[in-house]
């Protein structure tokens, strides 16, 4: 049985975390590299990084940052932040990274994803998507909005008939982040998380909104999400990815373990 | 030395850095002479059947494969190059290698999991094996370990090669072969600990062998 995935979330700027981490114990580290390695030690099922750099000199940093991460950690990851072009995609994979999240750049130029899909396959590809529930309308039907730059702009497009098109362009995973619970700690969007989930047969990340393991129990259950986005909750030590998998462990819901 | 064999087929780059994490000495090769000098191959790949076959014929790649196979290198294929082992894929309705006989199907997309709800597809994640048979590459490797897998085609060998089932909205074959020439639909070289431990125990294997 295939187990729900547990991805910490690291955001890097110039090859460096923009916030240090401080894992329980009072470690605090601004590296990248050395975060993964202990998120990987501690059983985490994948990690994303977000590059916020959008500079080309960010950008070359970055996938220094991805090679040595290539060299430490044997599970998959992902990059995302600033990739716009096949260019971009094939230096992000050759550096080593599992997957690559295109957000802004796919709802700007669909083509991209399709483009990727054929050159390296429809398992790198992640469509990461912001969301910002909306008065339902003719034109967003589903009540929830597309948005980029951390959702300043809004796009006209509909949520849900974004995803099933991602889905149809060749998208192999899609990375679904709720504007409205992101920063709050009050749980993942699960209305919105369902909706996604019961429309599209592609695996569905839910990000945005985790305070607490509960919030990731309902995400896989009630969402139906294959896997749950974490930042915050374990960047500042309040709780450990162990201690997060045993309590979804003991609340049934199946997950990675044996990591030792 | 063991040989990983390029055919343009995605993640080389990958297995090769887990076996310079294991101090394992590899090569990414296409040429003859260093696939026959090695002491085992890892066939690898990520991608389609129909364009993996096309490059391994390029090269001719496909003779020497199945000649080395014969005369018993150890090989170990990976994700696509498990599946391109097999006589035939529904994937680009290819001809493959035909080592091993058996074929390769698509996820229905009538498939449901255990708790009702349609299957994913491509099926992504860490999922554990059920063991048929005994296996060396699995030597110290926690049963009930998980292994990352993604893809949208799983193998149907001849029964006789089983070795492990995953259970995915049907039980399909994740890993098989013979003592020798092994087969696995997920990737170890991305499966944490245990999937590290395949690759060591891989290369123990081809140096008693040697």
């Amino acid at each position: 049985m295939l187990s729900k995935r547990i991805i910490p979330c690291l955001d890097v700027r110039d090859g460096f975390l923009t916030k240090g981490v401080k894992f329980k114990g009072n470690v605090d580290i601004g590296d990248p590299v050395v975060t993964a390695g202990l998120y990987y030690e501690q059983g985490a099922d994948e990690i994303v990084f977000y590059d916020i750099t959008a500079s080309a000199e960010g950008r070359k940093i970055m996938l220094k940052v991805v090679e040595k991460v290539a060299s430490t950690i044997f599970i998959p990851f992902s990059v995302g932040g600033g990739i716009s072009s096949l260019e971009d995609m094939r230096s992000t994979l050759l550096s080593g990274a599992e997957k690559i999240s295109v957000n802004s750049a796919a709802v700007r130029n669909p083509d991209i994803i399709s483009q990727g899909a054929e050159a390296f396959g429809s398992q790198c590809v992640v469509v990461g998507m912001d969301v910002l529930k909306v008065e339902k309308s003719g034109a967003i039907p589903s009540g929830y909005e597309i948005v980029i730059h951390g959702g300043r702009k809004h796009m006209g497009i509909d949520a849900l008939w974004w995803a099933r098109e991602v889905e149809r362009l060749g998208a192999g995973e899609i990375c679904l982040n709720s504007i409205d619970a992101d920063g709050t700690k009050n749980g993942y969007e699960l209305e919105l998380t369902r909706l996604i989930t019961d429309n599209v047969r592609i695996p569905v990340i839910a990000s945005g909104g985790a305070g607490n393991p509960a919030h990731m129990v309902e995400a896989v259950t009630l969402g139906g999400a294959s896997a749950a986005l974490i930042a915050s909750i374990v960047h500042y030590g309040e709780y450990s990815i162990p201690e997060i998998k045993e309590y979804m462990h003991q609340a049934g819901v199946k997950v990675r373990t044996d990591w030792h | 030395m063991i040989a990983i064999l390029d055919y343009r087929a995605g993640n080389l780059t990958s297995v090769k850095r887990a076996l310079d994490h294991l101090n394992i000495p590899n090569e990414i090769t296409n040429h003859e002479d260093v696939l026959r000098s090695s002491k085992g191959i890892i066939f690898p790949g990520v991608g389609a059947a129909g364009s993996a076959m096309r490059n391994l014929k390029e090269n001719r790649l496909d003779h020497t494969i199945k000649s080395l196979i014969l005369s018993g290198k150890p090989m170990l294929g990976i994700c696509l190059g498990c599946q391109v082992i097999l006589d035939e894929s529904r994937e680009n309705a290819a001809k493959t290698l035909g080592v091993i006989p058996g074929r390769c199907e698509q996820f229905s997309r009538d498939l449901y999991d255990e708790s009702g709800q349609p299957i994913n597809i491509p099926h992504m994640g860490w999922n554990s094996i059920q063991f048929k048979k005994e296996c060396s590459l699995f030597e110290d490797i926690p049963q009930g370990s998980e292994f990352y897998f993604v893809h949208s085609y799983y193998p149907i060998p001849d029964p006789a090669y089983v070795i492990g089932i995953t259970h995915y909205g049907l039980g399909f074959c994740s890993v098989f072969g013979r003592p020798g020439l092994w087969a696995m639909q997920f990737h170890p070289e991305k499966s944490g600990r245990p999937g590290l431990k395949i690759l060591s125990n891989f290369y123990s294997y081809c140096l008693e062998k040697a």
